[in-house]
């Protein structure tokens, strides 16, 4: 009766709650299928605002200049955030460690517009004293991106390194490996998981921002979130729904990938320990 | 007990001042922050020798093994493994190999492919790479589990896959950190013997840390009890054992029954310890080499002590009591005898018959004796 009850009541927060995250993007995806071009009026089904989006050859562009300014990202946030995470587990304490510890995680907390202002006034400042880089770019985007996924990509590897036992690099280096081929052979494979996710995680990122990218972006670097934040101030077409569809389709593969290596990760972890305890 | 048969054949190295030990530590201290985990030790090992670290736990012989392999540095003092000094030489350099206490084998590598990274750091051709890790891997019985990853693998596999791991380099010094901790008993025995045969064929010198007494008595040349960081003695299984050095060494390996008192007469050839709690003085027939009057405590073991019914005839070495439990063990039974202070004393007692010809049981009042050789006398 008591539980009965409360499950009620669960089950209708929970609904409740779903339907406020995901009513939205429900209806957005309900709507790119829509046949009339009025977007509150239903016309029946139809995909033909998917076909536009292929010939719309502005949108293309700022969809694959997006994608691969993500990619770039990802990469060069995963390097540098890892050698990050490193230094902040692996080297103990050392002077200034609570200072760089906050400084990497800053970006984390710190408003968009506040990070995309100051990058901006950086590059013009670089560009007046080096000469580079020449002008806002792809480039200076994904500079940029790179500056505020970072903290991201170091808070997971992080956690996946203080997890590690230290004498299994120990146990390599002990058998003839120098420090460079434990990390490689050892210590990488190891964490392999959780740079996947931070990956994943970066590339999100950087595909969904619109604030930063406007700052730092110039000529001829429109990125996706800038066109459609743009074509909609104009009205919202059906086009932009399907291609929100799409991006809403990718990013939750994305998610699903990534929280599934997590859980994997944590799944194998949690059978080992077991399995050592029960053995002892 | 291979090992009490060559070691009476083999001149004892430890001996003989000619000889040059193998590893040489001297003065070696590590503090972290404020707290000393080893403190000031000096150690010399032989080469060939089954050296055992032994003590509680925390008190610093994972830390020693670790400064000899390399991991951390010592915060004062210096280790020469063959005469080289080890301060600047790193972990991948030294002639040694270490089993971890928690195995520390790869995850995400083959039980064959955790043996073989070894040899493979060293550039050893593959060929001889498969045979040397096949060897090994039946030696430690775990050929048949060559190609499964660890977490397939029982805490006892993968200690013995650790081992291979550690021994198929074949260097010049094994570390071994608890290698049959999580071992059953029967196989632990076992294992013990095999580690024993092992290093006595191939010959290189191990170092091993245990906090089972048994297992340092059974495998040992030499072990060095420790205790907060320091070494309370060194010395053959049966030197520790019959001539504890300290109190803390006499209570820490095996049982002892420890009587305070005062030495009331000291001669070349004897001495006499009064014991309040003893109705009889305690004679020794050796000097102790302490005035009259130095507080000390009279150690004697369990199996040393033989209970009588009738009063004994000396007027030293016995004391009266009740036997207030009986334990057996099949082999053995020990008893618990109270006496008229309070104190219990432990004594034990071999079953060469069967239990129902017992001559002791509960509420006798019994005399318990000792032989004058049997009572080690500690400074207090
Ligand atoms: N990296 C470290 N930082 C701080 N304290 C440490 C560190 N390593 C060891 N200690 C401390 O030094 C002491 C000795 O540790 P050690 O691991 O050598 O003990 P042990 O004799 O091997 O014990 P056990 O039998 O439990 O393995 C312990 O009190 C431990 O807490
Ligand atoms: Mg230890």
């Amino acid at each position: 009766m008591n539980t009965g009850r409360r499950s009620v009541w669960l089950l209708t927060a929970m609904i409740l709650g779903y339907a406020f995250l995901y009513g939205p993007i429900l209806s957005l995806i309900v709507y790119s299928f829509n046949e009339s071009r009025l977007v509150t009026v239903w016309g029946g089904f139809s995909t033909k605002w998917y076909g536009e989006l292929l010939q719309n050859q502005k949108l293309l562009d700022a969809a694959f200049l997006s994608l691969k300014i993500a990619a770039l990202t990802a990469t060069g946030a995963v390097v540098l955030g890892t050698l990050a995470a490193l230094v902040l587990v692996r080297f103990g304490r050392f002077r200034g460690r609570t200072l760089f510890s906050g400084m990497v995680t800053a970006p984390l907390v710190m408003p968009e517009v506040i990070t995309g202002l100051a990058l901006l006034l950086l590059f013009v400042a670089l560009e007046q004293l080096v000469g580079w880089p020449s002008g806002r770019s792809m480039t200076t985007i994904v500079l940029a991106h790179v500056t505020f996924t970072m903290a991201f990509v170091t808070v997971v590897v992080q956690s996946r390194l203080a997890q590690m036992d230290r004498s299994i690099e120990e146990a390599a280096m002990d058998l003839g490996a120098r420090p460079f081929k434990v990390f490689m052979v050892i210590t990488l494979p190891m964490i392999a998981p959780s740079l996947i996710a931070a990956w994943l995680l970066a590339f999100t990122l950087s595909l969904d921002d619109l604030v930063i990218a406007s700052f730092v972006s110039g000529p001829g670097s429109t990125t996706l979130p800038m066109v459609v934040f743009s074509s909609v101030r104009l009205g919202v077409t059906p086009e932009i729904n399907a291609l929100a569809t799409i991006i809403v389709a990718l990013v939750a593969v994305g998610i699903l990938v990534a929280a599934r290596i997590q859980h994997r990760q944590d799944k194998q972890r949690e059978k080992d320990m077991q399995r050592a305890y029960a053995s002892e | 007990m291979a090992h009490s048969a060559t070691s009476a054949l083999m001149a004892n190295p430890w001996n003989d001042p000619e000889a040059q030990p193998f590893i040489r530590i001297q003065g070696v201290s590590k503090s972290f922050g404020d707290y000393v985990a080893v403190n000031k030790i000096d150690l010399d090992i032989y080469q060939g020798e089954l050296f055992s670290l032994l003590g509680g736990s925390g008190c610093g012989k994972t830390t020693l093994l670790r400064m000899l392999a390399g991991f951390e540095t010592p915060t004062e003092g210096k280790i020469f493994i063959d005469g080289v000094d080890m301060s600047s030489i790193p972990p991948y350099e030294r002639p040694v190999n270490m089993m971890f206490q928690s195995y520390a084998l790869f995850p995400h590598m083959s039980v064959e492919q955790n043996v073989a990274f070894g040899l493979k750091q060293d550039g050893v051709p593959k060929k001889e790479i498969a045979e040397r890790v096949a060897a090994i891997l039946d030696m430690v019985q775990m050929g048949k589990f060559a190609s499964r990853k660890p977490h397939q693998l029982s805490g006892g596999q993968r200690q013995r896959v650790a081992l291979a791991r550690a021994l198929v380099k074949e260097p010049k010094v094994l570390l071994l950190d608890e290698p049959l901790g999580a071992l059953d008993k029967k196989l632990r025995e076992k294992t013990q013997f095999e580690l024993v045969n092992i290093q006595e064929r191939i010959g290189i010198t191990f170092i091993v840390v245990t906090h089972d007494q048994e297992e340092a008595m059974t495998m040992s040349t030499r072990m060095a009890v420790m205790n907060q960081g320091m070494i309370e003695q060194v010395g053959s299984p049966v030197e520790v054992y019959e001539y504890p050095a300290t109190r803390f060494v006499g209570e820490f390996i095996g049982s002892a029954n420890m009587f305070e008192g005062t030495v009331v007469e000291e001669a070349t050839d004897h001495a006499v310890v009064r014991c309040p709690e003893l109705d009889a003085d305690i004679f020794i027939n050796h000097a102790t080499n302490l005035p009259p009057g130095a507080p000390v405590v009279a150690m004697v073991r369990p199996e040393k002590m033989k209970a009588q019914v009738e009063k004994p005839e000396s007027q030293y070495n016995y004391v009266r009591g009740v036997v207030t439990e009986i334990a057996y063990l099949g082999d053995m039974s020990i008893y618990h005898v109270r006496l008229a202070t309070g104190m219990v004393v432990q004594i034990s007692q071999t079953n060469l018959r069967h239990t129902a010809e017992q001559r002791l049981t509960w509420d006798d009042e019994v005399y318990l004796t000792w032989h004058p050789g049997n009572c080690v006398v500690l400074a207090q």
